[in-house]
């Protein structure tokens, strides 16, 4: 196990410097420069600015001394807050799109599972067609269409949650629902189709024949051989609550980094961007680590076989 | 037929499926006696509403399967009047059953020793840890070798033989009495099919239970079966003692089951084969179903079903070949070999007054 994560973080490092490089030159060919807005300025001021933030130099020197002083932990300042260093800004922000995150992806899997669960044991019935009709909701409303109906109509109407603010769990609830749709929908999804297969197969049989009462039987043998592919998923779903972030903490003026994100791209702000980067991509890297040690734990097949490499 | 020895009585049962085309009548009027410690084998093609009868008795049939009729007594309780909820407390506790394809028939991601223990556990409200100690003595009994360090290992470190060896575990654990072995070693080597089979003998024998033995493959039910029937189109056509359907056997189907069954005497290049296939059960023809591939077929056979004949005091077969009026046919050739081996047997019996050799040997001596 100890040897199997030194080579999984020995492939994060890797996977990150790929990111960082790729990153870079690609910001680099964005149009316009962190100054385009700043009509007053002189152009001797400009370049006084270029100097200080070393823009003046080659793009692969610029690069160079990105990369060096990242390894030292030292990410540059912010461009849009002058005295921000990037490290001070982001992890002051990191907090509640970790929070939105998180609440959005325990609660998605957690309620997709049992609809999908309660949708593969009353197959073709007005329930199993209700869970049908919500996952395809689910999938194919966009997360910031949902976020605007939930604000209009829990917000705005029946004015059960603040609109758009930051503050106590009250302010998460909208958008946690707003980014959890997809991942409830998707994992419903799944998890049925699943449970319909792992239901018709011969151990239920067997487990039925045993005499287990039904419950008994999705509670001991079918939940957790239905859950092993739902695992899969789970790091597409983080990707996609991520992205999801990115609009809906806009939407709901979440002082995350999603937010954060789209200001920094907008201003051309070059070290939040390639904060940021690294921060998604570390953040995505991590959740795969994790899917892969949560798939020995569910599927003794693959603990064993690990082993044995 | 009744009889205080009985165990398990089924009684004119009817199942029909529903389907799209119409009711597949999939058990016709089935009736048969499990006695208490005899094997039943029933023997009889796929389709032919063997394993249906079985999964009738558990309460385990798909929910678009009917049953229309019938009854099936088990120490004179009707089963097919059972709760869900009953039939839960009697499934794994006083029926069991051996299912036919061990590979798939284990949960993969469940410890073996808790899928042995877990009857134990529904039944007997056992605690865990006892349940698994009990499950312990249950693998050392079916001869898992190390068990002890095997119980919590998961189906797939198993071979195919020992998962059914789990499998039969499983199945005995609450010393059932009635064990229902669905095709047990279809899906094994022959190799290990002879040792599963020697192993369910030999239990059969330590914890007294009764066993419906199912199969398509005679060759097996030779060496395991007391008694055997003979299904067909879901009908018993025949039945009679492992002697009696083997040796003297009166239905034309038996026939050509027991002329396709290679045997080390079995010469010539080709095996025969009994043409045509089963009839639809959605609309079965009217009088003997056979009566459409049957050779020796009469006119009869296409207008009214044949009764049971006696031909012994424990053998009976559907065929109107056995009505006093029927013409004479002669079977064919291997069949007559057979029931001349089977009257030298019988000469023989008399004289030594003693039980017949095991037919399996009787066989090997040609």
């Amino acid at each position: 196990m100890a040897k199997y994560l030194a080579k999984r973080i020995f492939y994060l490092i890797l996977t990150l410097f790929i990111v960082i490089t790729v990153t870079f030159f690609l910001m680099k060919l964005l149009p316009g420069t962190p100054l385009t807005n700043q009509a007053k300025l002189s152009k001797s001021q400009i370049a006084l600015i270029y100097q200080q933030y070393g823009l003046d130099k080659p793009v692969w020197q610029q690069y160079l001394l990105y990369l060096a002083g990242a390894v030292k932990g030292n990410f540059g300042t912010s461009f849009q807050f002058s005295d921000q260093p990037v490290s001070y800004l982001l992890s002051s922000r990191i907090g509640p799109s970790l929070q939105i995150g998180l609440q959005a992806m325990i609660l998605g899997v957690i309620l997709g599972i049992i609809v999908g669960a309660i949708g593969a044991m009353k197959q073709n019935t007005w329930a199993d067609t209700t869970t049908t009709v919500v996952s395809i909701l689910g999938i194919s409303i966009p997360s910031f269409v949902l976020a605007v109906l939930l604000q209009y109509y829990l917000g705005l109407k029946a004015g059960w949650f603040p609109i758009a603010e930051w503050g106590g769990f009250i302010y998460t609830v909208l958008p946690t629902l707003a980014l959890g749709a997809t991942p409830l929908a998707e994992s419903a999804r799944f998890v049925r189709t699943e449970m319909v297969d792992v239901l018709s197969s011969d151990y239920i049989e067997l487990a039925k024949a045993k005499g287990l009462s039904r419950m008994g039987i999705i509670y001991h043998h079918a939940l957790r051989n239905s859950l092993i592919p739902l695992i899969t998923i789970v790091g597409p779903l983080a990707v996609n609550i991520m992205t999801g972030s990115m609009v809906v903490e806009n939407i709901f003026s979440i002082p995350g980094i999603g937010e954060q994100f789209v200001k920094s791209v907008l201003t051309n702000d070059y070290p939040t961007i390639m904060g940021l980067t690294i921060i998604y991509s570390f953040m995505l890297c991590v959740v795969l680590l994790i899917t892969d040690i949560l798939y020995g734990i569910v599927d003794p097949r693959i603990r064993i076989t690990g082993k044995a490499n | 037929m009744d009889n205080e020895k009985d165990i398990l009585e089924v009684r004119n049962l009817q199942v029909n499926f529903k389907t799209y085309a119409g009711d597949v009548k999939a058990i016709r009027n089935v009736s048969f006696d499990l006695r208490k410690g005899e094997t039943l084998a029933i023997v009889g093609e796929s389709g032919s509403g063997k394993s249906v009868t079985t999964r009738t008795i558990m309460g385990l049939n798909a929910t678009n399967a009917d049953i229309v009729g019938g009854s099936i007594l088990y120490k004179g309780q009707d089963l097919l009047k059972k709760s869900e909820k009953d039939m839960q407390a009697i499934r794994g506790q006083d029926i069991a059953e051996i299912f036919q394809d061990p590979m798939t028939s284990l949960d993969p991601t469940m410890k073996i020793g808790r899928q042995i223990a877990e009857p134990l556990m529904v039944h007997k409200g056992m605690k865990k840890e006892k349940a698994l100690a009990q499950a312990l003595e249950m693998m050392k009994l079916v001869g898992i070798t190390d068990a002890e360090n095997r119980i919590n290992d998961y189906p797939h470190q198993f071979s195919g033989g020992m998962r059914q060896r789990i499998v039969i575990a499983i199945a005995l654990i609450n010393y059932p009495e009635v064990l229902i072995a669905d095709e047990p070693t279809t899906a094994l080597d022959v190799t290990i099919q002879a040792q599963i089979l020697n192993l369910m003998k030999e239990l059969q024998n330590k914890i007294s239970t009764s066993i419906i033995f199912i199969t398509h493959d005679l060759g097996v039910v030779a060496g395991m079966a007391d008694r055997v029937a003979v299904m067909y189109a879901g009908k018993i056509v025949e039945y009679g003692t492992v002697d009696e359907i083997f040796y003297n056997p009166k239905h034309p189907y038996t026939w050509g089951l027991l002329s396709s069954m290679p045997t080390l005497d079995s010469s010539g290049d080709s095996l025969p084969s009994i043409p045509g296939t089963p009839p639809d059960l959605l609309d079965p023809p009217t009088g003997d179903a056979f009566a459409a591939r049957n050779e020796y077929a009469l006119k009869i056979d296409t207008e009214k079903e044949p009764p049971f004949f006696k031909v012994s005091d424990t053998h009976y077969a559907a065929t109107w070949l056995l009505h006093p009026d029927a013409p004479k046919v002669t079977p064919p050739a291997q069949i007559v070999e057979r029931q001349k081996k089977y009257a030298q047997m019988q000469k023989a019996w008399l004289k030594a007054q003693q039980p017949t050799t095991p037919v399996e040997e009787e066989e090997e001596q040609q």
